[in-house]
C-alpha cells in the first residue's frame, strides 16, 4: 500500500492537522481491534520501537509500538505547536518533524513566503525528505494551510513550490481555508490573492474551504442538537463536528469547525487507508477531475452532517445523503453547484453502500445537474467499505464546478479595494525579494482564472455542436 | 498445444482466476480422457507433485488484486498460479494510459519479458499468447498495450490474441474513452485478433438471464469467463480428424480474422441461466440454433428480447447507412457446439450467403467446431464468435465521446505530462475512424 505525508503550516494548518490526527487515531482504533500495525495504519503512521531509536521502524504485521504521524509541522510561532507537544497527541510527533520560530509572520504573506521561506528553505526540504524517506511508496502530500494570515499563506505556498521542486512526481493536494468577509486580519485579501497564484500554478488540486461555511454548518448542527424536536435527536458522537472519543478532551472554540475539515481529510484518504470494492487511488483524483491544468479547485461537500437517533427508512436516508451532497447548505464554500456548470464530479462513498446504489443515485440526480457538453458522464466513483465512526455510511463529493467563481471574484474585489489606495502596501514592499510586480502578477493570475471559469459558464447555455469527426476517404 | 495467458491490470487479474477455475473443473470432470488431457496441456502444466499450475503471468502495478487472485486459485484446491509468475508494484497507473504505456511499461519491460519467456519455455508446443485486460483504466490498457508490443517484437511469428473488457458507458473512470481509443488504435496494429466483452452487455445477461439482484463485478467476470472457456476449450474442426490438441488461437485467427482491417470479435453463448434452473430445462439443437442465429443477425447478446423482425436483405437492396439498418452483417462466424448429438446437428442456417459480405463466400466465412463433451454443466451449449458489425455502434459511440472531449482539449495535459502528444491522439483517432468506416462498409 502507498503512503502519504501531511504538511501542516501556520496556526490554522496545525490546528486542523491536529484534529485530523486525533480523529484518524479514533477511526483506526475503532477498526483495528487486534492492536497490530497493518497497512491501513501504515498509510499515515509509522510504527517505531522507541527502545531501538527512531530510525528502526517496525514492519507491517507486528504489534503497535509507538505510532508516529507521517507529518511535517511548520509554524513561525511557538504557541500552537507547543500546545500540541504538551497535549495528549505529543507522542505521535517528535522534534525532528517540527519547525518553529518565535516571531510570527505578522499577517504578512511576504514575510512568510520570502523571509522565512528563504531562511528555512534548507531545513524544510530536509524535513520533507526525511518524511519521504520513511515511506516505502510515497503517493501524495497533503498540505493544510489558511489563506488569510502570513505563515500559512506565505510560507505554506512556499512549501508547496518546494514540494514541486523536490518531488515532482508526487501528487500535491492542498486544503486551503479561505477567510470570512469580516476577517480580523485587514491584509487578508492581499495574502489570499498572493497565495492563490501559487496554488493555481503549483498544486495538483486544491480543496477550498470557507470559514463562513464552516460557521454556518456548526451553527446548524448546534441548533439541531439544542432546539431539536423530540424524535429528531442527533445520535451521540455522530455529527461531523463532534470530537467524542478522541484524545484531546476539552473543546476549544475552533475545534468544531476544524473537525469538519479534519473529516474532509479523513474521507478523502479513506480509500487509501482501507479496503473497498471500488478503490479510488489518490492520483486518480486529479487525473479524472482536472480537465484543464489551472482549473483544479474542487469544491468539497460532506454528508451526512450528523445521524439522527430516530430510525428512518434506510434507503430514503441513503438517497437523502446523495441529494444533500449537491445542496447549497452542505458545500464547504458558499456556492451553489447546481446553478453552475460541472466539469467533473467525484463521489467517494464510505460504509455499507453497493455499486447499484451509487448508479441509481447518479441516474436520479443527473437530470438536475448541468454538466459541460463534452463530459456529460463526468462521474468518478469510489467505494470504501469502512464507514466513519458513528455513521453507517457517508459521502464526500468533490465538484470541479464553476461555482467557485463568485468566491474568487469577491476576493478580487476586496483585494482591489485595498490595492487601489495602496493601503498597507509598504509593509510588503519592505520585505526583501518582494516587489510590486508580485501584486500585479498575482491579481492578473486570479483574473485570468476567473476568466477561464467565466468562459465555460457563458458557453454552457449555447447548444454546443459536436465538432465534426474525422472523415475517411473511401 | 499450449497457450500462455497474460493477466494485466485489475480487470485482467480478476477475470483470470474465474477463467482458469472453469477450465480446470471442466477438464477434471470431463468424461473423455483425450479432451481432458488436451485441455490440461493447453492451459496448465503439472509439477512433480501433480499440481495443476496455470500457464499464466500476472501483471499489475498494485499488489492487492494479484494477491487476491493467487489466494483464490490456491483455495480452489484443483489448480494454482506459479509461485514466481507474478509481478506487481506498489502504486497504480492512476487511470492514465500514458502513465502505463510510457512510464510503467518500459520501466518493467525486462522483468515481465523474463516471466513470459519462462512460461513460454515450459510449453512443448506453443500455440500463442493471450493478453487479458480492460481498456478503461491505466495499467491494463497502458501497460497492456506496451507489453503486447514487446510480445509482438519477441514472438514475431506467434499468434497473439487480446481479450478486452470494454467499460460501462457511464463508467467509473472519466477518461475511459481516451484510454480506450489509445488502446484499441495501438492494439489494432499489433494483435492478430481482438476479442471483446462489453460490460453493459454482460451486466444485462446477469440481470435478465441469471436473475442476479445486486450485480457485482465478480458476477460479470464469471459470465465472461464462462463464454471464453466455451471458446477456448478443445474441440474438433472439420479437418482435425478427431484430434483435440490443435492450435486454438491459430484456428480462431485463421477462421475469423482473414483481413487486417477487421479484427474485432464478439461472442455470444446460448443457453445461459441460473445454475439452479439447468436441471429442469431441456434444450433442442434446432431451437438453440434458431435463437442464436437471430441473436447474430439482430445483434443482441441474449436470447431474451430478440428482435424477430430483422431478416437478411437480398444483397442488392441493402441500405448503406449506419443508422438505417439493424441487420448485422458478418464477415466471418465461428460456431462452437458442445454437448450431446453435436455431430448430427444441422447448422445450415448460418451458411446463408445473405448473412455475409459479398466478397467472401459463405463456405469460407462460416466454420463450426464441435465437441461431444458437455461444457460447464450445460448438456448442450452453443457459442458464436463473430467478426461482424456487432461492435460497430459501441465503438462509434466511444470514439465520438472521446473526440468531443478532445475537441475541447480537456484532460490532454495529463497525457502530455507522460509523453503522449496531440499528434498521437490524432493518429489514434484516424486509425479508429478507418476501422469504423471499414465495418460500416460491410453492409
Amino acid at each position: 500500500m502507498t503512503q502519504s505525508v501531511v504538511v501542516q503550516v501556520g496556526q490554522c494548518g496545525n490546528q486542523v492537522g491536529c484534529r485530523f490526527w486525533d480523529l484518524a487515531l479514533r477511526e483506526h482504533c475503532h477498526v483495528n481491534k487486534k492492536g497490530l500495525y497493518d497497512e491501513a495504519l501504515g498509510s499515515f503512521f509509522r510504527n517505531v520501537d522507541s527502545r531501538k531509536g527512531d530510525e528502526t521502524a517496525c514492519g507491517v504485521g507486528g504489534r503497535i509500538q509507538n505510532l508516529k504521524a507521517r507529518a511535517v509541522l511548520v509554524d513561525m510561532e511557538e504557541g500552537v505547536v507547543n500546545e500540541l507537544l504538551h497535549g495528549p497527541l505529543h507522542d505521535i510527533f517528535d522534534s525532528t518533524q517540527l519547525l518553529t520560530d518565535v516571531s510570527g509572520s505578522g499577517n504578512n504573506w511576504a514575510v512568510g513566503h520570502m523571509t522565512y521561506g528563504s531562511a528555512y528553505r534548507e531545513q524544510i526540504v530536509q524535513k520533507l525528505r526525511r518524511a519521504a524517506e520513511h515511506c516505502d511508496c510515497l503517493q501524495c502530500f497533503f498540505l493544510i494551510h489558511s489563506m488569510g494570515g502570513g505563515t500559512g499563506s506565505g510560507l505554506g505556498t512556499r512549501v508547496l513550490s518546494l514540494l514541486e521542486e523536490e518531488f515532482p512526481e508526487v501528487c500535491r493536494i492542498v486544503t486551503s481555508i479561505y477567510p470570512s468577509v469580516e476577517d480580523d486580519v485587514i491584509t487578508s485579501p492581499y495574502n489570499s490573492v498572493l497565495a492563490m497564484r501559487e496554488l493555481t500554478e503549483h498544486a495538483d488540486c486544491v480543496l477550498p474551504v470557507e470559514n463562513q461555511s464552516l460557521v454556518d454548518i456548526v451553527t446548524k448542527i448546534q441548533h439541531m442538537s439544542h432546539g431539536g424536536k423530540p424524535g429528531l435527536m442527533i445520535k451521540r458522537d455522530s455529527s461531523i463536528i463532534s470530537g467524542q472519543g478522541v484524545l484531546v478532551g476539552a473543546e476549544r472554540p475552533f475545534d468544531a469547525m476544524n473537525n469538519i475539515v479534519a473529516n474532509l481529510l479523513l474521507n478523502i484518504t479513506s480509500s487509501a487507508r482501507f479496503e473497498g470494492s471500488l478503490n479510488m487511488d489518490l492520483n486518480e483524483i486529479p487525473m479524472n477531475l482536472v480537465p484543464f491544468p489551472r482549473l483544479h479547485y474542487l469544491v468539497p461537500s460532506l454528508t451526512p452532517l450528523y445521524t439522527l437517533a430516530d430510525v428512518y427508512i434506510p434507503t430514503r436516508r441513503l438517497n437523502q445523503m446523495f441529494s444533500d451532497a449537491f445542496s447549497k447548505d452542505h458545500q464547504l464554500i458558499r456556492a451553489d453547484p447546481k446553478r453552475s456548470l460541472y466539469m467533473a464530479c467525484a463521489l467517494m462513498v464510505r460504509g455499507n453502500v453497493q455499486v447499484s446504489d451509487l448508479r441509481r443515485n447518479i441516474e436520479r440526480l443527473r437530470p438536475s445537474l448541468p454538466f459541460v457538453s463534452w463530459n456529460q458522464e463526468g462521474w468518478k466513483t469510489g467505494l470504501c467499505s469502512v464507514s466513519p465512526v458513528g455513521h453507517s455510511h457517508s459521502l464526500l463529493a468533490l465538484a470541479n464546478n464553476t461555482c467557485v467563481k463568485p468566491t474568487f471574484m469577491d476576493l478580487r474585489e476586496r483585494f482591489n479595494r485595498l490595492y487601489r489606495k495602496k493601503a498597507h502596501l509598504h509593509h510588503y514592499l519592505h520585505v526583501e525579494g518582494m516587489e510590486q510586480s508580485c501584486f500585479s502578477e498575482a491579481i492578473t493570475s486570479l483574473s485570468s482564472l476567473i476568466e477561464e471559469y467565466h468562459h465555460l459558464d457563458v458557453n454552457k447555455g449555447t447548444l454546443m455542436h459536436d465538432t465534426p469527426r474525422l472523415s475517411i476517404c473511401r | 498445444m499450449s497457450m500462455v495467458t497474460l493477466q494485466l491490470g485489475q480487470c485482467g487479474n480478476q477475470i483470470g482466476p474465474d477463467l482458469f477455475g472453469i477450465l480446470s473443473s471442466d477438464a477434471l470432470h470431463g468424461p473423455r480422457r483425450s479432451y481432458g488431457a488436451a485441455s490440461r496441456e493447453r492451459f496448465f502444466h503439472s509439477t512433480a507433485h501433480g499440481d495443476l499450475v496455470a500457464r499464466a503471468v500476472l501483471i499489475d502495478m498494485e499488489p492487492k488484486v494479484i494477491k487476491q487472485s493467487m489466494a483464490k486459485a490456491a483455495a480452489s484446491g484443483t489448480w494454482r498460479y506459479g509461485d514466481a509468475s507474478h509481478f506487481s508494484q506498489k502504486q497504480g497507473s492512476g487511470n492514465n494510459w500514458a502513465n502505463g504505456y510510457c512510464v510503467h511499461g518500459p520501466r518493467h519491460r525486462e522483468v515481465v519479458e523474463e516471466l513470459v519467456r519462462r512460461e513460454v519455455e515450459r510449453c512443448d508446443r506453443l500455440a500463442g499468447l493471450m493478453a487479458m485486460m480492460s481498456v478503461a483504466g491505466g495499467t491494463g490498457s497502458g501497460v497492456g498495450t506496451y507489453i503486447t508490443q514487446c510480445l509482438r517484437d519477441t514472438y514475431a511469428k506467434s499468434f497473439i490474441l487480446n481479450h478486452l473488457t470494454w467499460p460501462y458507458r457511464t463508467g467509473e473512470v472519466i477518461v475511459q474513452n481516451y484510454n480506450s481509443v489509445l488502446t484499441l488504435a495501438h492494439l489494432y496494429q499489433l494483435s492478430d485478433a481482438i476479442l471483446v466483452h462489453e460490460n453493459d452487455m454482460v451486466h444485462k445477461i446477469c440481470s435478465q438471464l441469471l436473475n442476479i439482484k445486486h450485480i457485482s463485478f465478480s458476477d460479470v467476470n464469471r459470465v465472461i469467463a464462462h463464454q471464453m472457456g466455451s471458446v477456448l476449450q478443445p474441440s474438433l474442426s472439420a479437418d482435425s480428424h478427431g484430434d483435440y490438441s490443435r492450435n486454438p488461437l491459430g484456428e480462431l485467427v485463421s477462421t475469423l480474422a482473414c483481413h487486417p482491417e477487421y479484427k474485432l470479435l464478439s461472442v455470444c453463448t446460448i443457453p445461459q441461466m441460473p445454475s439452479s434452473s439447468i436441471a429442469y430445462s431441456t434444450f433442442s439443437w434446432p431451437g438453440l440454433l434458431k435463437h442464436l442465429r437471430q441473436m447474430l443477425i439482430s445483434n443482441s447478446k441474449m436470447e431474451e428480447g430478440i428482435d424477430w423482425h430483422v431478416h437478411p436483405h437480398v444483397a442488392s437492396e441493402r441500405p448503406r447507412s449506419l443508422t438505417g439498418t439493424s441487420f448485422n452483417v458478418s464477415l466471418a462466424n465461428l460456431l462452437i457446439l458442445r454437448g450431446k448429438d453435436v455431430f448430427s446437428t444441422e447448422t445450415g442456417g448460418f451458411e446463408d450467403p445473405a448473412l455475409y459480405t459479398s466478397w467472401l463466400s459463405s463456405k469460407e466465412a462460416f466454420n463450426t467446431w464441435k465437441c461431444p463433451v458437455p461444457f460447464n454443466k450445460y448438456e448442450k451449449s452453443a457459442t458464436l464468435v463473430s467478426n461482424s458489425q456487432a461492435l460497430l455502434r459501441p465503438l462509434d459511440t466511444m470514439v465520438g465521446k472521446a473526440w468531443n472531449m478532445f475537441a475541447s482539449r480537456a484532460y490532454i495535459h495529463q497525457y502530455i505530462k507522460f509523453g503522449i502528444s496531440e499528434e498521437d491522439f490524432l493518429e489514434s483517432f484516424t486509425s479508429l475512424e478507418q476501422v469504423i468506416a471499414s465495418y460500416t462498409q460491410l453492409s
